[in-house]
C-alpha cells in the first residue's frame, strides 16, 4: 500500500504560502506492542503492530482531521505525536522538536485536549485550575489575563468559572479544557474526540470556536473524532487510519469521489405506485409512497423523466455523506489500487 | 497574541529552555509545592473528614508505637536494646516512612492514573510527571503519621543513654534525611514497578510497607539471611538499624563492619539515583492503556 505523498497535492493547502511550514513531519512512523498471553512460565510473545509505516505532513494553519475505527491506531499515533509513546520504527518532529526525547518542551509549544477525560483539577473551581496552568505553563500574569478574557467571552465561561470542575455539565468542562488548553497559546491543537457525548448546540459551540482560533491565531489543528459533522465542518483535509496503515490523505471532495457512493434521489410520489422503472437510476427501496432510487445518470434527466412519468408530492436530492465514504473506506471496499 | 505563533518566532517568550540541571530542580521544587498546596485547598473543602483521617492515621501511629512498648515490656530487652532504645529505631523508621510517604506516598497509585489514562494528562504538560504523581491527592493528613513519630524520636533521643559528641549532633539530621531519602527512593522504585506490570500495587507494597514494618524493630531479631538482604539488596538497614547503632555506639551484634553505618548517606545517594535511572527508563517504556 502507498501512501500519498500529502500536502503538495493537497487542495486546501493555507493560502499564506510563507507561513505553511510543516508543523508536523512523520515519516515511516510505527509503532509495536509486544503482547505475552497464556498462563505463567509458558507465556507466548507475540507482537502486535497498532500503526505500520504511516508517512504525513502536515502544515501550519491546517485543521487536519484524522479518522478511522476504534483499535485502527489513532491514538497511539496521536501519542507518538504528543510524545507519550515512544515509536518503535520510522521518526516524528512536531514543532521541529523530537516528541518522546523533548517531550516537556514540546508541552508548551502544543495544547492537548482528550475527550475523554479531564486535565483540570476536579475538586478545583474552575478558574482555580486555569490559574494553577498559568504556574505549569509559566505564562507571564498580564499575557495570561488577556488571553483567558478572551477565551472567556468566547466560550462563555463566565457563569461557571466559580464552580468546582466536578460539578460541570460535559459541554462545560469540555470549553473549560479547551481554555486550559489554549492560555499558552499554542502553535499546535492536538484534539482527541473533542466532541464525544456533547449535546448538538455544545458541539456547534465548540466547531465555530476552534474555526475562529484557526483562522484568527494560526492555530494548527489535529483532531480525531468519530463525529463526522466534526469532519464536515471543520477540516480542510482528512487522514484516514484503517488496521494502522494509512489508508487515504488528502481534501474532502477527494475522499468523496475515492468511494462511488451513489447519490440518491427519495421521490414522495401522490399514491403508493410499484418500483419506478427510469434509465439511469435504480430503484432500492420502496416504503408506501415514497421510493429511494440510487442515480447513476444526470439528476436532472432523471428527475424530468420521473416527473414526466409519475405524480409526483415532493422530491429531495440526497448528496452522499462522509460517513458512508469512511465506512466503505474502512470495510475496504475499495480495492488499494484505485486510492487515488 | 498571534505574532508569538508566527513561524518567525517559533520560540515563545515565556519558554526559556532548560538545561541547568540546577534550576531545573528548583523548578520542580516550586513546582511540588504548587501542586500539593492546591492538593491541600482541594482537600480543606470538606475540613470535617479531613481532620477525622488525621486523627485517625495519628491514632494508629500510637497503637504502633504502643505495640513496641508492649513487646519490649514483655522481653525486658530484645537484641540488646532496651525498650527506649527499641523506641528510637521504631521512631527513626517511622519518621523516615513519614516523610517518604508525606513526600512520594502518591506514587504507588501510577498504576491507576495508567489504567484511567489520568497518566496521558500528566505527559502532556511541562512539568515532570513525577512530581505531578507524588502531589496527586496531596492531603495534610499525612502529618498524622510524621508528628507522633517525630514525637516519639525526640522522646527516645532524650530517654536514651546518648553520648552527645559534637559528631553525633551534626550527624543526626543527615541520618534523617538519608533514611528518609533511602524511603522514597524504595516507594518510586517500587512504584515503577508497576510500569511493567499491571496491578503491581500489592506486590510493591510488600516492600514499600513491609520494609516499614521491618526497619521498626531491631534487625538483630531477625535470622543472619535478613539482615544482610536488607543491608545490601533492599538497603532498608539505613532507614534506623544503622543510625540507631551509630546513635547508641553499640558494635553491631550481627557481626558486620561497623563502618556500615556511615555508609547511609552514599546509600541514599545511589539509591536516589538508581530510582531517577528507573524512572526514566519506565517513562521511555511505557505503554498506555487503549482508545
Amino acid at each position: 500500500m502507498t501512501t500519498r505523498e500529502p500536502a503538495t497535492e493537497s487542495p486546501t493547502e493555507p493560502a499564506a504560502g510563507a507561513a505553511a511550514a510543516p508543523i508536523i513531519e512523520a515519516v515511516g512512523l510505527g509503532r509495536d506492542f509486544v503482547l505475552t498471553e497464556g498462563p505463567f512460565l509458558r507465556r507466548t510473545r507475540r507482537t502486535v503492530s497498532a500503526v505500520q509505516d504511516v508517512s504525513f505532513t502536515v502544515r501550519t494553519g491546517e485543521i487536519v482531521g484524522y479518522l478511522g475505527p476504534n483499535g485502527a491506531g489513532k491514538s497511539s499515533t496521536m501519542k507518538m505525536l504528543t510524545g507519550i509513546l515512544t515509536p518503535t520504527a520510522g521518526s516524528v518532529r512536531v514543532a521541529g522538536m523530537e516528541p518522546s526525547r523533548q517531550r516537556t518542551r514540546l508541552a508548551r509549544e502544543i495544547g492537548v485536549v482528550f475527550g475523554q477525560r479531564t486535565t483540570l483539577w476536579w475538586d478545583l473551581p474552575l478558574r482555580d485550575s486555569l490559574t494553577l496552568t498559568r504556574h505549569l505553563y509559566r505564562v507571564p500574569a498580564a499575557a495570561h489575563a488577556e488571553r483567558l478574557a478572551e477565551l472567556t467571552e468566547l466560550l462563555e465561561l463566565e457563569p461557571f468559572l466559580g464552580t468546582p470542575v466536578r460539578q460541570l455539565s460535559l459541554g462545560q468542562r469540555m470549553r473549560g479544557d479547551l481554555t486550559a488548553a489554549l492560555l499558552h497559546a499554542p502553535r499546535l491543537l492536538v484534539l482527541d474526540e473533542p466532541t464525544i457525548g456533547l449535546d448538538v448546540v455544545s458541539k456547534s459551540t465548540i466547531r465555530e470556536f476552534l474555526l475562529k482560533i484557526n483562522r484568527e491565531r494560526g492555530t494548527t489543528i489535529l483532531i480525531t473524532t468519530h463525529d463526522l459533522g466534526d469532519v464536515e465542518r471543520l477540516c480542510d483535509r482528512v487522514m484516514v487510519i484503517d488496521k494502522g496503515r494509512l489508508a487515504f490523505d488528502g481534501g474532502l471532495p477527494e475522499l468523496r469521489a475515492t468511494v462511488p457512493t451513489p447519490r440518491v434521489l427519495v421521490v414522495d410520489l401522490v399514491a403508493p405506485a410499484p418500483a419506478i422503472e427510469v434509465e439511469g437510476a435504480t430503484t432500492v427501496r420502496v416504503d408506501g409512497p415514497r421510493q429511494w432510487l440510487e442515480l447513476a445518470d444526470n439528476p436532472a434527466r432523471v428527475i424530468a423523466e420521473v416527473a414526466r412519468e409519475h405524480e409526483v408530492a415532493d422530491l429531495t436530492l440526497r448528496e452522499p455523506d462522509i460517513e458512508g465514504v469512511v465506512s466503505a473506506l474502512y470495510r475496504g471496499t475499495v480495492p488499494a489500487g484505485d486510492r487515488t | 497574541m498571534a505574532d508569538t505563533l508566527s513561524p518567525e518566532n517559533p520560540e515563545a517568550p515565556e519558554a526559556p529552555r532548560t538545561s541547568n540541571p540546577l534550576r531545573a530542580a528548583g523548578r520542580a521544587l516550586r513546582t511540588y509545592v504548587l501542586l500539593a498546596w492546591t492538593w491541600c485547598r482541594a482537600v480543606a473543602q470538606y475540613p470535617m473528614a479531613l481532620s477525622l483521617f488525621t486523627f485517625g492515621l495519628a491514632l494508629s501511629s500510637l497503637a504502633e508505637m504502643g505495640a513496641v512498648v508492649v513487646v519490649f515490656g514483655h522481653a525486658g530487652t530484645l537484641a540488646g536494646f532496651t525498650v527506649y532504645e527499641g523506641l528510637l529505631v521504631y521512631a527513626l523508621a517511622a519518621l523516615a516512612f513519614g516523610t517518604a510517604d508525606f513526600l512520594m506516598g502518591s506514587v504507588d497509585r501510577l498504576g491507576d492514573h495508567i489504567r484511567t489514562g489520568s497518566f496521558d494528562t500528566m505527559l502532556v504538560r511541562p512539568v515532570p510527571p513525577l512530581v505531578q504523581l507524588a502531589t496527586h491527592q496531596f492531603s495534610p493528613r499525612r502529618l498524622g503519621k510524621l508528628v507522633p513519630a517525630l514525637a516519639a524520636l525526640v522522646f527516645a533521643l532524650v530517654a536514651c543513654d546518648i553520648d552527645w559528641t559534637l559528631g553525633r549532633v551534626l550527624m543526626l539530621p543527615v541520618l534523617l534525611v538519608s533514611g528518609a531519602a533511602v524511603c522514597s527512593s524504595v516507594w518510586v522504585l517500587a512504584g515503577c514497578l508497576q510500569f511493567f506490570v499491571a496491578d503491581a500495587r500489592e506486590a510493591a507494597n510488600s516492600v514499600t510497607y513491609g520494609g516499614q514494618a521491618l526497619t521498626e524493630y531491631p534487625i538483630a531479631i531477625y535470622g543472619r539471611g535478613l539482615v544482610r538482604s536488607v543491608t545490601f539488596v533492599v538497603p532498608l538497614a539505613f532507614v534506623s538499624w544503622q543510625p540507631a547503632l551509630y546513635l547508641l555506639d553499640r558494635p553491631d551484634p550481627t557481626g558486620l563492619p561497623e563502618a556500615l553505618r556511615f555508609l547511609g548517606p552514599l546509600v541514599a545517594v545511589v539509591l536516589a539515583l538508581a530510582a531517577a535511572l528507573v524512572w526514566r527508563f519506565g517513562l521511555r517504556h511505557y505503554r498506555s492503556t487503549g482508545s
